[in-house]
């Protein structure tokens, strides 16, 4: 295999890594106003607040990654996406900082917790919206972005927000059915429920766009021999999906959340086997982007030698901060 | 709000302003993640109640800058890209890896301890906490290591070769492209300047509970800290300073012109300009105060040495003259205040009377933001004096923008401003409001009631009562880990 597919691999995990974690984390950003003012909120902000910081470092790592490995595809999405891409920072810059000063201020929770919720949301809304505008094509001329201001706004890229959204609140709720207990816990899956529902529609809905979107795509996943790769996702895609709901109605803790994990790595596999060899549709290759194999081969030193250290420490942050949040200091 | 800019300036005013006000967590937060490991590991070592309720008096704080630091870090990774995309494509094979390295190796192991930091102590025990302790403060300096390299070669780009697509392509080593001529002395010199700004800071929070009550045994120990920080690391700054300034002259000439103002050449013996307003127009200084001959004795250790002039710079290749100048003077003249009061200290001290010189108090509390102003003020001579390039020398900065139209970058400018000041200035207020609580016995820490997130795994037992006494620390959990 060549380094730049190995890039193409490594940015896709990073990319995965950072949406069902920082995923789970927006989530509950999104679900917060359902919550009960109190200890249940402060809850559910607990079970996030020692690991937001790694969860978002993916998103660091995804856009940077880009940067180092695919410099021409990071200079093209953003500029394309540009409005998308402000609208998620500042989305994010209101949500990173509520962890912390809503504990600073009783005062003004409410409104940290209105910021919570509102950053969470644009940031995954936008997120979903850059997706959409990727997938959909971006108009490429010399090395530079050509398209016009609004072409990342169109019915498909609603769409891909709004399921993006959805999903994220799915993984949310099965964090919280995982980290919770008692009335909180039955809360977090009712809403884990409706998630699901509309995040599997919402998934359904974009996948049949998908091939009408561009004729490649329907090349890929209808005719021979691609459709013998293609075919068992949806496949797959739907015996996990039987398989949430069931876990969900019938008590299940922890599986629910490792079930949705489930579904977003197979959206992604979709999404991947789509666009390939693209990196930036319709015309931009992952060979035509990427750095020269002497960048390529300096980071992948790097990541060989730390990211085994990053999962390690990652897994064992997550681990001090196992079990269920409790509420223990509030009485 | 900015009819009439182009879209080019617009995008530069809005990375400068992120830009800066990024690093003024940074500047704060690599100095404070080293203070708390030194506090925690003083407290380990002598059993001193005293710095472990300084630990958690600085936690709090530490905690909120430290996010703010996180959230405006992730606007300028994406900065590259939205703003100047022609840079990001010419220059993504050199500098992306290095700022990739920057991801692998600091930015997740500050997030990866920053939890247990926090929030840990009593999960892990006091040993493995003041690991986490020491692993955020390593991150905060590996971080800086890799951001000021890749700064460092668009300064002075070294190691690289062009490509036929006209990007920056890597040379055979890595090693000529990380330790280019600039890095070493940006890198101490930027280190340190963190250090100082917090030891300001926290001599600055001393000083204000030392003048309402002297008595105050913490106020006592934390300015006592930060003025021998402040004595002994001053006059360490001037002279990695003056050595920075040497290399920038062998490098980037044109820059120390513009820091000196000096518009013409002086063939024999430059003389140092101390005050003046600088009038590009005219090409001269008005109301120059100088000493005659002394520029030169400092950059070439000969009084009669020539010096060369803007005027043998092409015009469009010349930095701006006033702002490099301005921000210069301001950055050296708190270098020399920071020294005086390091040395007032001193004096202090030997005269015992460290701890009821209210003049000295007074003065320490003015200074405690001097490094914040010092530290901005130095990246502006450092950014502005490197202009018109970005890659200096070779790439423009006209010719590295994005291709986006002016409204557009107006709007996103507009929007951060806002946000910034409207989310950092509550940030800042409530850091503030922090430090004036008179740091006290039992300090609680980031947890602690409804005052802070809570949290604890329901397979051990929570936290006792009090969370802030070393003794009431689980030490079966301790050994369990
Ligand atoms: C000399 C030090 C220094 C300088 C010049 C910069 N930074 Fe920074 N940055 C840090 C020192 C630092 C830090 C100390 O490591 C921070 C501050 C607070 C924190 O969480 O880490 C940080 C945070 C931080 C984060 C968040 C990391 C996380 O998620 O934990 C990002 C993405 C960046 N920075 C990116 C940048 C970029 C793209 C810069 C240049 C344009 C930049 N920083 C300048
Ligand atoms: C954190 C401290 C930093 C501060 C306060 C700072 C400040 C500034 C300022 C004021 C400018 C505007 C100069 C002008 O337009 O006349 C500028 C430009 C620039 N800086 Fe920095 N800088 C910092 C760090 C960095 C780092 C670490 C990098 C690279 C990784 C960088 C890359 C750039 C680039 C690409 C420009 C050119 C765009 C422009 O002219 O605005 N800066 N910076
Ligand atoms: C009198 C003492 C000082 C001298 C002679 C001095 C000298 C310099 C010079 C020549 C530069 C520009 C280098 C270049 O871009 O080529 C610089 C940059 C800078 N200075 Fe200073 N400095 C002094 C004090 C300070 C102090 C007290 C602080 C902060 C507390 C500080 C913080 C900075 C920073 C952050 C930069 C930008 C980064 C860099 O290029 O290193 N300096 N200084």
């Amino acid at each position: 295999m060549d380094l730049t597919v190995i890039w193409a691999f490594i940015i896709a995990f990073a990319i995965f890594a950072y949406v069902v974690m920082d995923g789970f984390d927006l989530g509950i950003g999104i679900l917060f106003p359902t919550f009960a003012h109190g200890p249940e909120r402060d809850r559910a902000m607990n079970s996030i607040a020692p690991v937001w910081d790694g969860n978002e470092t993916w998103l660091v790592l995804g856009g940077g990654g880009l940067f180092a490995a695919f410099p021409l595809a990071y200079a093209v999405i953003l500029p394309a996406t540009y409005p998308l891409i402000i609208a998620m920072l500042l989305g994010l810059v209101f949500r990173g900082v509520a962890f912390e000063y809503r504990w600073r201020d009783p005062r003004h929770r409410g409104f940290w917790d209105f910021a919570f919720t509102g950053g969470s949301l644009v940031a995954a809304l936008a997120q979903g919206m850059i997706l959409g505008a990727l997938l959909q094509g971006i108009a490429i001329e010399d090395r530079a972005y050509a398209g016009s201001w609004w072409d990342w706004l169109t019915p498909y890229t609603l769409l891909t927000g709004a399921g993006t959204v959805a999903g994220y609140a799915l993984l949310g709720a099965c964090w919280l059915v995982w980290k919770l207990d008692g009335e909180g816990q039955a809360h977090a899956r009712k809403l884990a429920l409706r998630a699901f529902l509309a995040t599997s529609v919402l998934m359904a809905v974009v996948s049949l766009y998908n091939l009408v979107l561009r004729p490649e795509y329907a090349d890929r996943w209808l005719s021979a021999p691609d459709i013998y790769f293609a075919a068992p996702i949806p496949l797959l895609t739907a015996i996990l999906a039987v398989l949430l709901y069931r876990s969900l109605t019938t008590g299940g803790e922890g599986k629910p959340f490792w079930l949705a994990l489930g579904l977003f790595l197979l959206g992604m596999a979709g999404l991947g086997l789509t666009i390939w060899p693209n990196v930036v549709p319709p015309s931009l290759t992952i060979w035509d982007a990427a750095a020269p194999p002497r960048s390529q081969s300096f980071m992948l030193v790097g990541v060989a030698i730390t990211m085994p250290l990053i999962i390690g420490y990652t897994a064992w942050a997550y681990w001090i901060f196992r079990g269920k949040t409790g509420h223990e200091g509030y009485h | 709000m900015f009819d009439g800019l182009d879209a080019l300036l617009l995008a530069r005013i809005q990375f400068a302003f992120t830009v800066s006000f990024h690093f003024i967590f940074p500047a704060f937060s690599i100095g404070l993640a080293s203070y708390l490991a030194v506090l925690e590991g003083l407290w380990l070592k002598t059993g001193e109640q005293r710095f472990l309720d300084l630990f958690q008096y600085w936690l709090k704080i530490f905690a909120i800058a430290f996010a703010m630091g996180v959230v405006s870090g992730i606007v300028m990774s994406y900065q590259f890209g939205t703003n100047w995309a022609v840079f990001s494509d010419k220059a993504g094979p050199v500098i992306g890896p290095l700022m990739a390295y920057e991801v692998l190796t600091a930015f997740f192991l500050e997030a990866g301890f920053l939890g247990v930091m926090l929030f840990g102590m009593e999960k892990v025990g006091r040993k493995l906490h003041f690991a986490a302790t020491l692993m955020v403060a390593l991150g905060t300096f590996i971080s800086a290591f890799w951001i000021l390299s890749v700064n460092s070669w668009m300064q002075t780009p070294t190691g690289f070769e062009m490509g036929a697509n006209g990007q920056f392509l890597p040379g055979p080593s890595w090693w000529a492209i990380v330790f280019n001529p600039s890095f070493p002395y940006r890198l101490v010199h930027t280190v340190i300047a963190a250090y100082l700004t917090t030891a300001f800071v926290v001599g600055g929070v001393g000083a204000w509970h030392l003048l309402r009550d002297r008595d105050n045994r913490h106020a006592r120990t934390m300015f006592s800290m930060a003025l021998w920080m402040a004595a002994l690391v001053a006059p360490v700054q001037i002279f990695v300073g003056d050595m920075h300034g040497l290399n920038t002259l062998e490098h980037q000439p044109a820059k120390v012109m513009a820091m000196e103002g000096h518009y013409t050449s002086h063939p024999d013996g430059a003389p140092l300009i101390l005050f003046g307003i600088p009038n590009s127009k005219e090409q001269r200084v008005d109301y120059a105060v100088e000493i005659p001959k002394a520029s030169s004795l400092i950059l070439k250790h000969d009084p009669n040495a020539p010096l060369a002039g803007l005027d043998t710079i092409p015009e469009d290749e010349r930095p701006p003259v006033g702002v490099v100048f301005w921000s210069f003077r301001i950055m050296v003249g708190i270098g020399f205040a920071m020294l005086g009061l390091g040395l007032w200290s001193l004096l202090a001290r030997w005269r015992g009377k460290l701890y009821d010189w209210i003049w000295l108090h007074r003065a320490a509390l003015v200074m405690g933001p001097a490094g914040f102003v010092a530290v901005i003020a130095g990246w502006v001579t450092t950014e502005v004096g490197r202009q018109p390039y970005t890659i200096y020398g070779l790439l423009r900065t006209a010719d590295s923008a994005s291709p986006l139209a002016a409204p557009a970058v107006a709007t996103s400018l507009a929007a951060f401003v806002i946000v910034y000041f409207a989310v950092f200035g509550i940030g800042t207020w409530y850091i503030l409001q922090l430090m004036k609580q008179p740091p006290h016995s039992g300090e609680s820490g980031v947890k602690r009631g409804a005052d802070g997130p809570i949290r604890s795994a329901g397979i051990t037992p929570g936290p006792t009562q009090n969370p802030g006494d070393p003794d009431e620390l689980p030490r079966n959990q301790e050994e369990a880990s």
